[in-house]
């Protein structure tokens, strides 16, 4: 299952305030934990709400309205999604997030993602004839030695 | 926290340590089936005392030191400390109880040696195939022998034996917990990779969608194949598995209908291919790529899925460079149903009669005797060349060959349409 470790907002970050050489390092040994556990799917910064825009639908058409916006703590400053096993797998790793992020008050949030679980029932002609490629590359492994 | 809770909790720092924290013993004791023995020891104390004592802060680097405690513990027991004496007070030195943020980082490359041995030795072939994959999820992945039963619909007490039995091959073989030398490591290597894509395929072609254990080997081989792909970002042909595995996960979702049948991939909705998937699978290939100029069967296969990846419709596809790659797939790797599947690429890029031709070459070929791909491509290719009532003949031979009930409705729905055509 997939989550999107959400990381709000702040005063800094929506001032553009760049994170202290500290901060990235441990951001960074984070980041390359999570890759080398093979779960790390993406993961993107968000430039501050000032630069950024809202559409909102009025009466079915869009109206746009200018960033910044004022409601700081309910804004995204990025995103990390994440392939794990369980919900608890996704919460350990989101407790191993920097402590220095934030100067030690950053805050999270985690939302599972959609999927479409089912991987159907049946063999596809496709599939059928991958799984024949591995049977045969099995084979010709199984032969050379 | 309640008690499920925090063992809920315990799961997930298992999940994350327990292959780390078995490779870390191993070499200290030599043997992975003691090590994983201890390491679970390990898990059974975190499970009686943290539930009281609360779970602790750093809980990966808990269970670690007290794995290592417990191997100290073996390794007195069986005399072997003497001899071992000065590289494990090395050891406890770096590791002891003080866990220091910088040490850890710094000793990352240390575990991922160990990581990488343990991959080795769980794929080692002495072992057979299906004890590799057995130990391979057990060790690697920290599934249950529950869980493994349950992915591969076997009785849960046929997977313990395996695993049981491949333990000790592996201490009876004496195999030696290391990465193999360069002129090992070729085979050595397709070994594992092989172990991998049988998982993944394992989960990606499960005949029955019951269980959510069959599809989460997909998840899984994904898991491993980017866990081996860090730890050896040098083999070209482990990107390329990890390239192939993304890119057909990728599809995983558009591959089957509505009512459950099979969507071919020319005529899978491509909006509902996974776009974040494929830009891994892309990115890994570029690696496979990038690492030296030939490349090999994993990363050929995923150059094939990856012309399809790239077109925006089924037209744009590029077939000519698809029946290119397939032809270098072949001379790596002959076999008949790469030989097939050279056929319909070539029929797709230089028209139905160069493909028919190829695909006629094969019916004398033993291994497809009985394959209902052979005469379903056939009257594809028959089809197209306006030849119907051959085409019908051969619909509905395939139609006759294959197991699948949805896939033969859709060869003798084909073999009527020849008719009113």
């Amino acid at each position: 299952m997939r989550f999107m470790i959400i990381r709000k907002a702040d005063a800094e970050t929506e001032a553009s305030v760049m994170p202290s050489e500290r901060l990235l390092t441990d951001m960074m040994a984070y980041n390359e934990q999570m890759v080398r556990a093979g779960v790390m799917l993406a993961g993107e910064g968000l430039h501050p709400s000032a630069k950024g825009l809202r559409v909102k639908f009025s009466s079915g058409k869009p109206v746009l309205i200018d960033g910044p916006f004022a409601e700081t703590k309910e804004l995204i400053a990025g995103f990390t999604m994440i392939q794990v096993k369980s919900r608890e797998e996704a919460i350990e790793w989101v407790k191993r997030w920097p402590a220095t992020d934030g100067h030690g008050a950053v805050e999270l949030e985690l939302r599972q993602v959609f999927e479409a679980e089912d991987f159907g029932e049946e063999f596809t002609p496709e599939l059928r004839k991958q799984e024949e490629l591995l049977r045969a590359q099995a084979e010709a492994t199984a032969n050379k030695r | 926290m309640t008690l499920a809770a925090t063992h809920r909790a315990i799961d997930a720092v298992w999940r994350i340590e327990s292959a780390k924290i078995i490779a870390v013993v191993a070499r200290m004791v030599r043997d992975v089936g003691v090590a994983e023995e201890l390491a679970q020891d390990v898990l059974v104390t975190a499970l009686e005392q943290w539930p009281v004592k609360g779970v602790p802060d750093r809980p990966g680097a808990w269970l670690t030191a007290a794995a290592k405690n417990r191997a100290l513990d073996h390794l007195r027991r069986v005399q072997l400390l003497a001899a071992k004496h000065e590289e494990i007070g090395r050891d406890l030195e770096i590791h002891g109880e003080a866990f220091e943020p910088a040490f850890e980082a710094a000793l990352e490359d240390d575990i991922g040696d160990d990581l990488l041995r343990l991959v080795f030795t769980a794929c080692h072939p002495i072992l057979a195939p299906e004890a590799r994959v057995a130990l391979t999820l057990r060790l690697l992945g920290g599934l249950t022998t529950d869980e493994i039963a349950r992915a591969f619909l076997l009785p849960e007490a046929t997977v313990a034996q395996r695993i049981v039995r491949a333990k000790r091959s592996l201490a009876a073989a004496k195999v030696p917990f290391e990465v193999p030398r360069a002129a090992e490591l070729p085979e050595r290597l397709a070994s594992v990779l092989a172990v991998i894509y049988l998982v993944f395929n394992e989960g990606y072609a499960a005949t029955s969608g019951g269980d959510w254990m069959r599809p989460a080997l997909c998840d899984e081989a994904l898991r491993l194949g980017r866990i081996v792909a860090e730890l050896m970002p040098g083999e070209p042909e482990v990107h390329g598995l990890v390239a192939l595995m993304e890119l057909q996960a990728s599809r995983a979702r558009a591959r089957v209908g509505a009512n459950g049948q099979p969507v071919l991939l020319l005529e899978q909705n491509r909006a509902r291919w996974d776009h974040l998937l494929i830009g891994r699978g892309l990115t890994a290939l570029a690696r496979a790529e990038r690492l030296n100029g030939a490349l090999g069967p994993y990363a050929l296969q995923a150059a094939i899925a990856a012309c399809h990846a790239r077109a925006g419709t089924a037209d744009q596809t590029d077939w000519p460079r698809i029946a290119a790659l397939y032809d270098a797939l072949a001379q790596l790797m002959p076999s008949p149903v790469v030989a097939l599947n050279r056929a319909v690429a070539i029929g797709m890029a230089y028209g139905p009669a160069a493909g028919l031709e190829l695909a006629d070459a094969l019916s004398s070929e033993p291994l497809l005797k009985g394959y209902h791909l052979l005469p379903a491509v056939r009257a594809d290719l028959l089809l197209k060349l306006g030849r119907l009532a051959e085409a019908q003949v051969e619909f509905e031979r395939a139609a006759a060959l294959t197991r699948n009930v949805r896939e033969r409705e859709l060869l003798l729905g084909r073999a009527r349409s020849c008719d009113s055509a």
